[in-house]
């Protein structure tokens, strides 16, 4: 088991053509993933040869879903045209919808977010690496050299930082169930909650990892959920505790807002619900080991 | 990006939010001339990003043009937390006096994900004060996107501002005014600190803060061309301009990290073995040479730099397109600031392969690389 994506996630990528699209469905076919269709408007009715596998474009997701069956949808588009991406997969009838795209208006994704919780459609993002289920799909940028199949789970606000954890579990022999990276923007389509509700439930996990950064509070409102419903033992990180406070860190959600937000308090609800919180990124693979009785 | 007072206000205005008639002038003249068409009894207001202008004497009253010409020497050429002030805002005084002083802002809610209405009738002071020590003291409504702001909310705040039921339907349009400047514009924050009832019994906004969303300028042409480039620092104007992240901080590790979340971490990591960071900054996913090669330029050209950390774990960033990047930099830039490395994923051995011949301190490990590059600034004091 696993949550999300598995072998028989039928992905439909939308941007298919473009630099970054073709590229990382490359990536994506190379791992296995059952990628199904492409869409690019103006470019449907060919057939695209990405690493070896023919896959065919459309111009519309409607289309690609008749066609195809796809469940899953991919979106490698640029901003301006990324939050109609979304609203056309979600039209389309398609419930699992994973955007990368970075830069989104957080008023539109307001509105993005309240389509979907309308039309029963998750949203993976946008602004994140995406999804990686290891040995069985890849939906997203995570790097699959660096993942094994496993019992851990990985749910993170960043990118880099993700691989970097999913690294070091590897290196120590931990392998991970899925691995899901929800996105750094102030408003996303799925989050911590969600994540930790879908693990709590999945017979293959054992252990999660929850990585979180200044901004929000999101990890403040998971702190006190995985007290009251999770079983299943959690280590977390928080990122930005060195963070200047009004400060724009990159990610448009790691702005620490006044006091509420900044690591020092995420950092202490997690602690006060009974989650060791690492110091040091390289720690949390070494934190996972002895409480999982694996040193 | 932040908009100036004099912006704000004249955006709010365009929605109908009633501001004090002004002007912007950068020299004490100016500032003189425009009192006079005023009528002399004016405020003079530093225009300055950042917030507490009044407190630090950046804020004055004038009753005659003289006096208020006095007043523009005086706070033209202020430092006021670290900026210094080029323009000031000419402001009439409200008629009559100020009666009362309440505040409102709209903002985003992340949690609730939706905007938010937020008044308090302790305006006119530090509002972060108000909601630590007297959070009663602040009301808020949030307002649904499809159906906009409704009438009972704004009647709630009125009435929760102590305000007659006179000035409701004002106090109404006011709110639905800012609201749609908020909406219309992308903002993240559209705030009016205060909004006084005048002498007169009239609500007016004397002051404005406004904050847009960059993720949004693309679609306000009008509202990029208010960027005030004075008020960024040159090397972060450099970084925006090259797609770059960064922030300029105290310290004497310059970092440069692919991912905001690694690049946050990476600065926690120095300081967790006793280093001060001297940036932020994050190279994007998939950074090219030339990004790369700026994003060091940039890095070094802070004197107070003393090592350079440089932390890529490859995903669609490449180790080799990132090592190409660094040498380019140190072609174009004479340095003797050590530098550790640490590459990881993506084609992280090519990079190494093609850093070999330049003088590097190479790490594993990302606690590896913090401890070689903080021992490597202390041995360059
Ligand atoms: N046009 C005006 N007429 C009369 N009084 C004014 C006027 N403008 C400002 N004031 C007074 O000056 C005070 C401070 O002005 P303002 O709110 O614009 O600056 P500030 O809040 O101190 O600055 P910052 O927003 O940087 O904290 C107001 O609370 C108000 O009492
Ligand atoms: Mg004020």
């Amino acid at each position: 088991m696993s949550i999300l994506v598995n072998k028989d996630t039928k992905l439909v990528v939308q941007g298919i053509t473009g630099r970054e699209g073709q590229f990382h469905t490359e990536q994506m076919i190379a791992y296995g993933t059952p990628v199904v269709a492409g869409v690019t408007p103006g470019k449907g009715g060919i057939e695209v040869e990405i690493a070896g596998q023919n896959v065919p474009v459309f111009n519309t997701v409607r289309e690609a879903v008749a066609e195809t069956e796809a469940n899953t949808s991919i979106i490698f588009v640029p901003a301006r045209f990324a939050v109609d991406a979304i609203y056309e997969a979600a039209d389309a009838g398609l419930k699992l919808i994973v955007c990368l795209t970075e830069y989104i208006p957080v008023l539109d994704m307001i509105e993005v977010r309240a389509y979907l919780d309308n039309k029963g459609a998750r949203l993976i993002g946008p602004n994140c690496p995406g999804l990686l289920t290891p040995g069985e799909a890849k939906v997203g940028i995570i790097p699959g050299s660096i993942a094994m199949p496993g019992p851990v789970g990985v749910v993170s606000k960043s990118g880099t930082l993700t691989y970097e954890v999913i690294d070091a579990l590897t290196r120590l022999g931990i392998g991970q169930s899925s691995c899901v990276g929800v996105g750094g923007d102030p408003i996303n389509g799925t989050d911590f909650i969600d994540v930790l509700t879908m693990f709590e439930a999945d017979p293959q996990t054992e252990h999660i990892v929850m990585i979180g950064e200044i901004g929000g509070n999101a990890e403040e409102k998971a702190a006190a959920f995985i007290k009251e419903h999770v079983t299943k033992p959690v280590t977390s990180f928080i990122a930005g505790r060195t963070a200047p406070p009004g400060r724009r860190m990159g990610h448009a959600g790691a702005i620490v807002e006044g006091k509420s937000g900044t690591a020092e308090g995420k950092i202490a609800a997690l602690r006060a619900a009974g989650i060791p919180v690492a110091e040091n990124p390289d720690d949390i693979a070494k934190i996972v080991a002895e409480r999982m009785g694996l040193v | 990006m932040n908009l100036h007072e004099y912006q704000a206000k004249r955006l709010f205005a365009e929605h109908g939010v009633p501001i004090p008639k002004g002007q912007v002038s950068n020299t004490p003249k100016g500032v003189r001339e425009i009192a006079r068409e005023l009528g002399g009894r004016v405020v003079v207001k530093a225009q300055v990003h950042t917030g507490g202008r009044g407190k630090a004497g950046g804020v004055k009253l004038a009753n005659d043009p003289d006096a208020a010409e006095k007043l523009a020497e005086n706070i033209l050429g202020m430092n006021i937390k670290g900026l210094t002030v080029r323009k000031v805002l000419i402001d009439q005084q409200a008629t009559g006096g100020i009666a009362q002083e309440i505040y409102l802002a709209v903002l985003i809610d992340r949690a609730a994900r939706k905007p938010m209405i937020m008044a308090s009738p302790a305006g006119g002071v530090d509002i972060e004060q108000v909601a630590e020590e007297t959070p009663e003291k602040i009301f808020t409504v949030h307002v649904d996107p499809a159906l906009g702001v409704r009438s009972y909310q704004t009647t709630y705040l009125a009435h929760a501002m102590g305000f007659p039921k006179e000035l409701w339907r004002d106090f109404h349009t006011i709110v639905v005014g800012l609201y749609e400047c908020f909406k219309e514009n992308d903002a993240s924050l559209t705030e009016v600190n205060p909004l006084v009832v005048t002498g007169e019994g009239k609500l007016m906004a004397l002051d404005g803060k406004m904050s847009i969303d960059d993720n949004a300028l693309f679609r306000h042409a009008r509202l990029a061309e208010m960027r005030d480039v004075d008020e960024e620092p040159a090397s972060e104007r450099e970084a925006r301009l090259a797609g770059i992240n960064f922030i300029k901080l105290d310290g004497n590790i310059g970092c440069m990290v692919n991912g905001a979340g690694l690049a946050m971490t990476t600065m926690d990591v120095v300081k967790l073995f006793g280093g001060e960071p001297a940036n932020f900054l994050d190279i994007g996913g998939g950074a090219r040479a030339d990004q790369v090669a700026t994003a060091i330029k940039l890095i070094l050209s802070d004197p107070n730099v003393k090592a350079v950390l440089i932390n890529i774990f490859g995903g669609i960033t490449r180790g080799d397109e990132v090592a190409r990047g660094i040498l380019a930099a140190l072609e174009q830039v004479q340095t003797d600031v050590p530098m550790v490395v640490r590459l990881a994923g993506t084609n992280a051995q090519e990079g190494l392969e093609i850093l070999q011949g330049a003088d590097m301190i190479t790490a594993v490990t990302l606690s590896d690389a913090a401890q070689k590059a903080v021992a490597a600034a202390k041995g360059a004091k």
